[in-house]
């Protein structure tokens, strides 16, 4: 058995944060990462990020990544299992991972679940054929490891992803033949949409996909114009010829291992799914454990470092390491400022519903 | 409209654009950056202080014209790739479009390209005259393309013309 | 098709490696995911359902879905996704669920 002040399932922007803030007021930590990389989804973040220049706005995801990285190596407090999958926190407070073909037992005094976030899938005709994939799937064949996707993509949905994702692949030379979403506006950030449309790409909005179309991959779609009640208007189909299909229409958040420790879990559509109810320390009505990042909310990875960073202070601060309350406030101040405008109105929503 | 289709409107590029006389000065930023969105670095980047202080992260960025000397700094270290110089006073007839650019291959000096309006359309041809991509810039290249003046508050990007583009 | 030029990433080239897929001789490149390899050898679908025998390639390619579920080197169920690849290794289509006790 292993014994620990903090240990954290999930290296991903939130969990590394929360290890070098929990670290550095002198808690061991122990992440567990069921990859064999550190920076979760970071390291495909090809483009500069929004925020503010002192959450690394600006700086390119897969850069931050690397730069998280190197601290929580060099630090030698953090102990950093990688290939691990974490797979229960039982009542007598033991996890256990997957790891190497055995089993890890870690007995930590606090938790944090940084676990991130999944995929949605829409229904259509033939969603289930090879080349109807998650963007996030996209983005790391293309962005990861060097493989085009396809060479045509229609991608569904006008949030960030699917923008972000569509510049992301006419980058990688890739033609995106359209972007449709079902909703009447734009969802992502208008400064996205006009960079991909300046490029030729159209946007259509109140449009969804009907069927994909082909007997073993996907060789075309057809899609259709909406109603106001988001029923397929008749006569206003359409078909494309592309060879990716690409599904970029929200994540939900992965907290399969809140469920099954025991968290009050409430349901949060403005959040992405069901989250765990939390304190205002991120601290979940299990007593201990912590969340932060994408499962305590869909959100963008400048939160999840904020978040990560208000945990691992506040878990460091449960068992009496000493941390400075400004330092707490701050965090939680530029949190609040993050999503004051417009933009975060569905985020503050979401919390409200489950802070407590 | 923005919201709508990522294009903006006339109304809305009202709202970004210097004076017709500031225009005439020379060389000026265009911020097409007109949601609230939590980002500000446009505003650390420029060494004039152009940017007026951003009440909190989710203001607009408001620039003070006079203050801005064309000089693009900001234009790579935006992420929304929203930032543009122009410059009516290049030359008799044509205009100089200075844009961000990060596709491959980049446009190399001299070469002619054609230039694109805000929904993508064609609308013309520009001759590249600079390309600077600098460590600093972070592989966000800013081109500066000289185009007829007519077509200098409409053409944002630019379309290779080589063999497979 | 592997991307060649890209104007942000520097993609490293890995060893080439051999391996065998459904009895044919494959490339790929060393640690790279096994997925990766056979998207760039044009290969899409992985799988087909256990019910109605439709065609399944990967969704999500970070080890969430298990839509990507293969036979590597005889042991059934594995990850294709978010396994490396290695030289000389083994991959076949699965039948039905595959037996938990093979290749361990
Ligand atoms: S062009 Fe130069 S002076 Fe003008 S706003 Fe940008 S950085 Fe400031
Ligand atoms: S950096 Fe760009 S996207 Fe961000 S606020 Fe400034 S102009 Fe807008």
């Amino acid at each position: 058995m292993l014994e620990t002040d903090l240990a954290i399932v999930g290296a991903g922007p939130a969990g590394l944060a929360a290890a070098l803030e929990a670290a550095n007021r002198g808690s061991n930590v122990i992440i567990l990462e069921r990859d064999e990389w550190l920076g979760g989804q970071l390291i495909k973040q090809t483009h500069q990020f929004f925020g503010s220049k002192n959450e690394f706005a600006g700086m390119r995801g897969v850069d931050i990544a690397s730069h998280f990285t190197e601290l929580v190596e060099q630090e030698k407090k953090i102990k950093v299992f990688k290939g691990a999958t974490a797979l229960g926190y039982y009542e007598d407070g033991v996890l256990t991972a997957a790891y190497k073909r055995g089993m890890l037992k870690i007995k930590p005094r606090t938790l944090l679940i940084a676990a991130g976030a999944l995929e949605k899938m829409i229904p259509f005709i033939n969603n289930d054929l090879p080349g109807v994939y998650g963007a996030g799937a996209v983005q790391t064949l293309m962005n990861v490891y060097g493989i085009a996707p396809g060479e045509r993509v229609l991608m569904v949905g006008a949030g960030n992803i699917g923008l972000i994702v569509s510049y992301q692949l006419m980058q990688a030379g890739i033609e995106v033949e359209a972007i449709i979403e079902a909703a009447p506006q734009v969802g992502g950030y208008w400064v996205h949409a006009s960079k991909i449309r300046r490029m030729g790409v159209p946007i259509k909005t109140r449009h969804t996909i009907l069927k994909a179309r082909g007997t073993r991959e996907v060789e075309g779609a057809q899609i259709c114009e909406i109603d106001e009640n988001w029923d397929p208007l008749p006569g206003t189909e359409k078909e494309v010829s592309v060879d990716t299909i690409c599904l970029a229409v929200g994540l939900s958040p992965m907290v399969e291992l809140l469920w099954q420790a025991g968290c009050q879990m409430q349901l949060s559509p403005h959040l992405g799914g069901y989250v765990p109810v939390r304190n205002g320390n991120l601290e979940t009505t299990v007593e201990g454990v912590f969340i932060a990042g994408d499962v305590a909310g869909i959100e963008e990875a400048t939160s999840a470092i904020l978040e990560g960073q208000l945990a691992g202070l506040a878990a460091a601060q449960k068992i009496g390491f000493e941390v400075e309350e400004e330092k707490i406030q701050s965090i939680k101040a530029n949190l609040k400022t993050l999503r004051a405008g417009p933009v975060g109105e569905h985020i503050r929503q979401g919390l409200a519903g489950v802070e407590r | 409209m923005l919201k709508n289709n990522g294009v903006p409107s006339r109304e809305e590029l009202t709202e970004v654009k210097p004076s017709r006389e500031r225009l005439q000065q020379g060389p000026v930023v265009i911020v097409e950056c007109i949601q609230e969105i939590p980002c500000d670095p446009c505003y650390y980047a420029c060494p004039r202080g152009a940017f007026y202080p951003f009440s909190d992260i989710n203001s607009k960025p408001e620039i003070d014209y006079d203050k801005c000397n064309g000089c693009s700094i900001c234009i790579a270290n935006c992420p929304g790739l929203a930032v543009f110089v122009v410059d009516f006073t290049y030359s008799e007839e044509e205009g100089l479009l200075q844009i961000p650019y990060e596709l491959t291959p980049l446009p190399e000096k001299g070469e002619e390209v054609v230039t694109l309006n805000r929904s993508g359309e064609e609308i013309g041809t520009g001759r590249v005259v600079k390309v600077l991509n600098t460590k600093k810039q972070d592989r966000t290249a800013i081109v500066s393309v000289a185009v007829p003046k007519e077509i200098l508050m409409e053409a944002r990007h630019i379309k290779l013309r080589r063999e497979g583009q | 098709m592997r991307i060649k030029n890209h104007p942000i990433i520097s993609f490293v080239e890995k060893k080439e490696v051999n391996f065998r897929f459904d009895g044919k001789n494959l490339r790929g490149q060393a640690g790279e995911p096994i997925a990766a390899a056979l998207h760039n050898a044009g290969i899409k679908v992985l799988r087909h359902s256990p019910r109605h025998n439709r065609p399944r390639g990967f969704f999500c390619a970070i080890g969430n879905c298990s839509s990507c579920l293969m036979v590597v080197d005889g042991k059934p169920n594995v990850k294709i996704c978010v396994t490396p690849l290695q030289e000389g290794m083994r991959v076949e289509y699965q039948e039905g669920k595959g037996d938990i006790d093979a290749g361990n």
